[in-house]
């Protein structure tokens, strides 16, 4: 029979402790590092581990307490990976004005999720977003760092299987 | 050779951008066409995105919402005469551009965004250079002759913020730009990191100078990664030509910058949330005093600017405070690049004098809704603005006209809305965003916008409307009295307006009756 690999359950996916470490100790001399910091651990790891935040804490002198405040406080930042695609819905009142948030709607009606959840292959990720700066061609959406205007059922469908397909 | 120009912003992409300009370099490739494909930012039009542009001798030709299957036919008419159903002629002389007064915006979507060379051909520098030839104290009252008031919305005079700072006697000053641009319907200041950032660049550098500050720092919000990406090239590129360093234009004054990233709080546009942000910490609203002029960023003295009142300034320098000033009326001087947004058929980035009607505009430019529904009503000024019905439609596009309505002009986003939308919802939906976004530092702020959601359900469901009423009423007092800052202060702005100019919208009970 055989067994799975030895998983430790304390240890977040994907964690490597030396790459955390090359990233927080080139940053910690940076004037304001924590959010740049944050923001380098997100885009290596998809979130930002939870070993990171004693990493952190330890290099810019701050308690955990104080780091995790940091990572609470912005909707950016993720505790828990998303799925391989992260798909960012406007609702806000341009797009609104479009019908931009019965859209929404309606693809995660379709996708059998709620707003911030990731669909049970773990392609897509939708988020909530307050205006992309594409009010003009809303509604408006940002997927991965695609955009996307005038969103509609079929574009949202067509953008959703294309993140399942194993689009690039 | 033909020269073609194709806007790369980002929502020229979102429209399909970047699909043209592939289909356009292989079909050229195909046909043995010798063509060069210089991607700019957008001149703002955004209704005629992806919109193609050609060099000839009557200037550049246009041919606007270009989709991909126009590619093959459009090859074929800048080979030949011209003739295209898209073609809308030279694009300078279209209305929606000839009408505007572009002065901030020169530049944006006509030239190659990072190249410096470029940049100089159009003007750029020269006002960088005039400031050098001034000196410190004559910029700012360079700046202050203009009338340049903040367009970040609470439109204070930037000479004199500009005069504290360089009164400050400090080690180490800061110029830090705002473009957090929060405000929903707001998109100018993308538009122009991502179409002329070397423009915002200058303008940092003569506040550096007026100032005497060496260091600066662009905080841009991360939903805009095109804006972030063309930025930190811009600023290579500065670097690179000397306008950036140890010695700008080798005049031994230093300035150098950089771009930090927001992530994701809307609060973090409010300057004390988001020098406390850029220094690492939660975005957390400071109580004033102390003024950011004085202790700002790390505590030290900090110029908080905005994008566009950062970029107007190489204008200012270039042709005097005094030019600028003959824009606009009253106390709005200048020009305003409005953002009109929404359901309309013809939105995008309009660089006008201060005093426009927001008929002019929504007619004018707009050419109405783009459902073709009725126009029913309109915000102005982002989130924390007010909405506006028809009859208050030929209020001016000004600081103090737009007051005087009720509202406030903000950073000049206009969102036109349809005779779809219910103004009860849009008065839940300010209060549902404060919650969301709240800095949760004061109670009025934290705890009246859940409870002002609460209260409006109940109107919704036509329960005890007019005790309702008064709470509303009271809530809204609390929360404008009681904020610390205009994010509490303000979030009543686009209730009581929409409570006040729709109320028919908020008249559940008798809607209902009405329907049975
Ligand atoms: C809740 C809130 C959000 C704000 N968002 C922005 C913003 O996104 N961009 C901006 O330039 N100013 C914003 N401001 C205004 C700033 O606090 C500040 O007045 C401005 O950056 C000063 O620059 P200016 O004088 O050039 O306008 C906001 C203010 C508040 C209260
Ligand atoms: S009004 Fe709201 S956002 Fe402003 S300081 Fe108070 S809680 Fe924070
Ligand atoms: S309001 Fe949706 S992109 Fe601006």
């Amino acid at each position: 029979m055989q067994t799975a690999p030895a998983t430790n359950e304390a240890t977040p996916p994907g964690w490597d402790k030396a790459r955390a470490h090359a990233i927080i100790d080139g940053m910690k001399a940076t004037e304001g590092a924590a959010l740049p910091m944050l923001h380098a651990l997100q885009e290596a790891f998809g979130y930002v581990p939870h070993p990171a935040e004693a990493m952190m804490a330890e290099a810019l002198n701050l308690s955990r307490a104080e780091i995790r405040g940091i990572i609470s406080f912005y909707h950016d930042f993720r505790q828990a990976p998303a799925g391989r695609h992260v798909m960012k819905l406007c609702v806000a009142e341009a797009c609104q004005s479009m019908g931009g948030p019965g859209v929404a709607e309606r693809l995660l009606t379709r996708l059998g999720i709620g707003w911030g959840e990731t669909t049970t292959d773990g392609s897509l990720t939708v988020e909530k977003v307050y205006c992309l700066g594409l009010c003009a061609c809303a509604p408006a959406a940002l997927l991965d760092d695609v955009p996307v205007g005038r969103l509609d059922d079929d574009t949202a469908t067509l953008l959703a299987a294309e993140a399942a397909g194993g689009m690039t | 050779m033909i020269t073609l120009y194709l806007s790369r912003d980002a929502a020229s992409l979102a429209l399909g951008a970047d699909r043209v300009a592939a289909a356009l370099l292989r079909d050229a490739a195909t046909h043995g066409l010798d063509i060069q494909l210089i991607r700019t930012g957008t001149r703002g039009a955004v209704w005629l995105e992806p919109l193609l542009e050609v060099a000839t001798p009557r200037g550049r030709v246009g041919y606007g919402q270009l989709r991909l299957a126009d590619v093959p036919s459009i090859l074929d008419a800048i080979t030949g005469d011209g003739a295209h159903a898209l073609n809308i002629g030279p694009v300078e002389a279209h209305p929606w551009f000839a009408n505007q007064t572009r002065l901030t915006f020169a530049r944006c979507g006509v030239i190659d965004p990072v190249s410096v060379a470029d940049y100089e051909a159009h003007g750029g520098l020269a006002g960088l250079r005039r400031a050098l030839e001034l000196g410190s104290a004559a910029i700012v009252e360079e700046v202050k002759t203009s009338g340049l008031r903040g367009r970040g919305g609470a439109g204070f005079p930037t000479g004199i913020k500009w005069n504290t700072v360089r009164g400050a006697a400090a080690d180490q000053k800061y110029i830090v730009c705002n473009a957090d641009e929060g405000d929903s319907g707001t998109f100018a200041d993308r538009m122009l990191m991502e179409g002329d950032p070397l423009c915002l660049i200058e303008g940092m550098a003569i506040a550096g100078i007026a100032v005497g500050a060496t260091k600066g720092y662009v905080y841009i919000r991360s939903e805009y990664p095109h804006a972030v990406a063309t930025m930190r090239a811009a600023i290579v590129a500065a670097r690179r030509a000397g306008l950036l360093g140890h010695d700008i234009l080798g005049s031994g004054i230093a300035y150098d910058m950089d771009v930090r990233v927001g992530a994701g709080a809307y609060i973090c546009g409010e300057e004390t949330s988001l020098l406390d942000s850029l220094e690492g910490k939660r975005g957390m609203v400071r109580a004033k005093p102390p003024l950011p002029a004085l202790a700002g960023l790390f505590g030290k003295p900090t110029v908080v600017n905005n994008v566009l009142s950062l970029a107007s300034v190489p204008w200012i320098l270039a042709h005097g405070g005094k030019a600028y000033a003959d824009y606009g009326q009253g106390r709005s001087l200048g020009t305003l690049p409005v953002q009109l947004a929404g359901n309309v058929k013809r939105g995008g980035l309009i660089e006008v004098p201060f005093g426009l009607s927001l008929r002019r505009l929504i007619e004018d430019w707009g050419h109405g809704t783009a459902t073709g529904r009725k126009f029913r009503a309109v915000q102005v000024g982002g989130p924390l603005g007010g909405y506006f019905p028809d009859r208050l439609l030929d209020t001016a596009l000004d600081y103090e006209a737009m007051a005087a309505a009720g509202g406030l002009l903000g950073h000049g986003g206009v969102v036109v809305f349809d005779d779809n939308v219910d103004l009860l919802a849009q008065a839940r939906f300010a209060f549902e965003f404060c919650a969301t976004e709240s800095c949760g530092k004061c109670t009025p702020c934290r705890v009246g916008a859940v409870r002002g959601m609460e209260v409006i359900d109940k109107i919704a469901a036509g329960r005890d409307t007019d005790r309702n009423f008064s709470l509303l009423d009271d809530l809204c007092e609390t929360m404008t009295d009681g904020s610390l800052c205009a994010m509490g202060g303000l979030t009543p702005v686009p209730v009581q307006t929409a409570l006040r100019n729709f109320p028919e919208d908020f008249d559940r009970a008798g809607r209902k009756l009405a329907a049975d």
